[in-house]
């Protein structure tokens, strides 16, 4: 009964899924129109909007929102979204890597403890950044700007999708390696182009 | 020179007055883990947690398999909290599949999961013991253990690596005495655990090398976004069983102690705490679980999901435990991540050790409730 | 064999007449393999007796599981009365490792480490499939398939985890083993 309730919430508030190439058509379209808030039902979602046009919003349920955005505006969406929206910490940050669109999308999983009107929310912030074939972590092109200033509990997951996608994450006090051995020399081990043997 | 040096390689200076120390990862007061530890004197001026020593891949190997065979190794991170691993993930495979759970399947993972919140517990509170020097504290635990450990035994065939849930349900129904057992040993155990406050929560030696000790205050721990235990130590009410209700939490009676303190002998009251709330849920969920029905969905093989992505959370026996799946239309989920809540109270670290006694060490290292095997997956 | 005595006699005491104080050592070398042979049979049985019911078993976890390692040092399965303490802290006293799990890249160096830091004689079991041949982590990146490439091992304790029973079983093995071994 809990599941179909949560499917019903999730069909009424579901907008179909923009991809970062969409996204000059999506300002187009939102600049003429009215912005589209009586799309959502989540306020969240259309706050941020109104804030960062550039970014999409890829789901917003009720209990969840996904806000895709540029690398470039990370750190200023993050930042509206702890002060304004009073999110205070993040629970996870995870690498997806996606070998065809020579992307590593890093996604932020950020939660609130203070707000307790937000505590069954979970805002999902992602953004890509660029992969490269041959990596060569900390010195190619695949970096991003740390949310350490802004979120002090992202510290230790920023170094583990360091080293597990070879995100760098430029701000973050330690970009050590944390939980491979200290002779690992292959690639990040979670990008699909590594192997696991007898697979 | 050491400008030009990468970072790794840079030389350390050598101070006659700072010592370092390595504790772990052979170390009765380690486990599998090492911290290495910088020491002026008799206290702790630099700490620099090393994970890693259990890193098995768990996420890297869940891309190689299917949402079923998936079910064994995920609960191995913690393999005496195995129920409350897989709750996540089989809430999740239920939402990006479309399963709706039988009534009476969801009462029995409520009981198995608090079942196994309190063997988790008992357990880290024998390791604690141990580590304080409290003989009788890893003698009576360890043993109460097992009272639970039976139950569940009985009710899924295996002492701690159960795989007991799957998606659409539970694996098998329970023996036909199993509710009178159930309520038998529960009502035991809790007359057990009360007595504990008189050999180790009142004892004097324990409230002198934990009270005051590793003080994280409210501010802070939300700031380094802790979960579980340590954030309701410090006065914080954040319990996902209340907050975001799963499977029928909001049906029964129960409350999620929290207290104000932040310091170590808070930190190690509130598991304490956490069992009686077990024990409640328990007895209420007997009461109000439908007493026949089917207790399981049935799967198509290799079950497909959709071209979403699923983030689902439940409390743990350390807290907030969440499986963030990306599916791509495959059986296979495309990316698993599983956010520990050892991982993320792992950075409480580093925050609470700098600055103590060395002898604190043990007292507020084991009173993070940190599992090394789940925090390094 | 009157002659071969009474020709032996000055053979052993020009032998006892040549020795100085550069080849001391090699005499009391042989002199304690004299001995060994005569009374080493006997007196290994006793040592191996000796150590049969004190095995101290070093603290070193590395993986899940050490839970039922900890259960098996509980009251209700108690391996001290099998003369296996608990897990004890100091590498130099412990004559007993048991590999709890799952043997990363990273662990295995330090593994080795604290067994080649122990003293001889010293015994290895292997708890559990991970230690075995890798169990349910054989395809992962990070694990050894076993420790038989950096451990001798001397009894594997198969499950996943052992119940602390077969953990029992596996120690009691051991001590079957040392009792036939030679003394080392």
């Amino acid at each position: 009964m809990y599941v179909t309730a949560r499917e019903n919430k999730k069909n009424e508030g579901k907008v179909v899924l923009k991809m970062s190439s969409d996204e000059n058509n999506t300002n187009v379209e939102k600049t003429e129109e009215a912005p589209p808030v009586p799309e959502f039902e989540n306020p969240l979602a259309n706050l941020i909007l109104k804030k960062f046009p550039s970014a999409t919003i890829a789901f917003a349920n009720p209990d969840r929102t996904r806000v895709n955005v540029s690398k470039e505006e990370i750190i200023q969406t993050a930042s509206f979204i702890r002060d304004e929206l009073h999110f205070d910490h993040a629970e996870s940050v995870s690498g997806v890597d996606y070998p065809d669109e020579k992307q590593i999308e890093v996604v932020y999983h950020l939660g609130s403890y203070d707000d307790p009107s937000l505590s069954k929310q979970i805002m999902i912030l992602a953004t890509r950044v660029p992969r490269e074939d041959n990596p060569h972590p900390g010195n190619d092109t695949t970096k991003l700007s740390s949310l350490y200033e802004i979120f002090p509990s992202v510290a230790f997951h920023e170094r583990e999708c360091f080293e597990m996608l070879g995100v760098y994450f430029e701000g973050n006090p330690d970009n050590r390696r944390l939980l491979l051995p200290e002779d690992w020399a292959d690639i990040p081990p979670l990008r699909k182009d590594f192997d696991i043997k007898g697979r | 020179m050491s400008a030009k040096l990468p970072p790794g390689l840079q030389l350390e200076k050598v101070d006659d007055r700072i010592m370092t120390l390595n504790v772990g990862p052979q170390h009765p007061g380690s486990g599998h883990m090492r911290i290495i530890i910088k020491v002026d004197g008799d206290y702790i001026v630099h700490t620099d947690p090393d994970p890693g020593y259990v890193h098995r891949g768990e996420e890297k190997m869940a891309e190689y398999r299917n949402y079923i065979t998936n079910i064994p190794h995920l609960e191995r991170p913690v393999i005496h909290d195995s129920c409350n691993i897989l709750y996540p993930y089989c809430l999740g495979i239920e939402e990006l599949l479309g399963l709706e759970v039988p009534e009476r399947a969801k009462y029995l993972r409520v009981i198995a999961a608090e079942l196994n919140r309190c063997v988790y517990i008992q357990y880290w509170l024998a390791i604690y013991g141990i580590f304080l020097g409290h003989s009788t504290m890893f003698m009576w635990p360890t043993g109460d253990r097992e009272l639970l450990i039976d139950l569940l035994e009985k009710m899924t065939g295996a002492r701690v690596t159960h795989a007991y849930f799957v998606p659409g349900g539970i694996r098998n129904d329970v023996p036909p005495n199993f509710e009178d057992v159930c309520l038998r040993q529960v009502n035991y155990f809790e007359k057990r655990i009360k007595e504990y406050a008189d050999v180790f929560y009142d004892n004097p030696i324990l409230i002198s090398r934990t009270r005051d000790t590793g003080v994280l205050s409210r501010e802070d721990a939300i700031k380094l976004g802790t979960t579980g235990s340590v954030l309701r130590a410090s006065g914080v009410d954040f319990d996902i069983r209340k907050k975001e209700p799963y499977d029928v939490y909001d049906e029964l009676d129960f409350q999620s102690p929290t207290l104000k303190e932040g310091d170590s002998y808070a930190r190690s009251k509130i598991p304490w705490l956490d069992m009686f709330e077990s024990c409640r849920i328990i007895r209420d969920a007997l009461k109000k679980m439908p007493k026949s029905g089917s207790v399981r969905v049935k799967l198509k093989p290799k079950p497909k999901g959709g071209d979403t992505e699923i983030y689902r959370r439940v409390e743990s026996g350390r807290g907030a435990l969440g499986m963030y799946i990306v599916s791509k239309g495959k059986p296979q989920p495309y990316r698993l991540k599983i956010s520990v809540p050892s991982f993320r109270n792992l950075i409480a670290m580093p925050h609470l050790l700098t600055g103590e006694k060395l002898g604190n060490m043990p007292a507020v290292y084991w009173s993070l409730n940190y599992w090394p095997v789940e925090a390094d997956r | 064999m009157v002659n071969d005595i009474t020709v032996s006699k000055p053979k052993g005491l020009s032998v006892i007449n040549q020795i100085n104080s550069n080849n001391a050592n090699v005499f009391v070398g042989k002199l304690g393999d004299v001995l060994y042979k005569a009374v080493g049979t006997p007196l290994g049985m006793a040592l191996n007796w000796g150590r049969l019911w004190s095995l101290w078993p070093v603290h070193i976890e590395t993986a899940c599981c050490s839970v039922e390692f900890g259960a098996a040092s509980g009251p209700r399965y108690d391996v001290e009365r099998f003369g296996i303490i608990e897990a004890f802290g100091s590498l130099r006293q412990c004559d007993l490792v048991v590999v709890q799990g799952t043997i990363t890249r990273k662990m295995a160096p330090r593994l080795r480490l604290v067994y080649d830091q122990m003293p001889e004689p010293k015994y290895v079991i292997a708890m559990g499939a991970c230690a075995i041949t890798g169990g349910l982590y054989f395809d992962s990146y990070n694990v050894l398939p076993g420790i038989d490439g950096i451990l001798p091992v001397d009894v594997y304790v198969p499950g996943c985890p052992p119940r602390p029973e077969t953990l029992i079983q596996g120690c009691m093995l051991l001590q079957e083993k040392i009792k036939r071994m030679k003394a080392r």
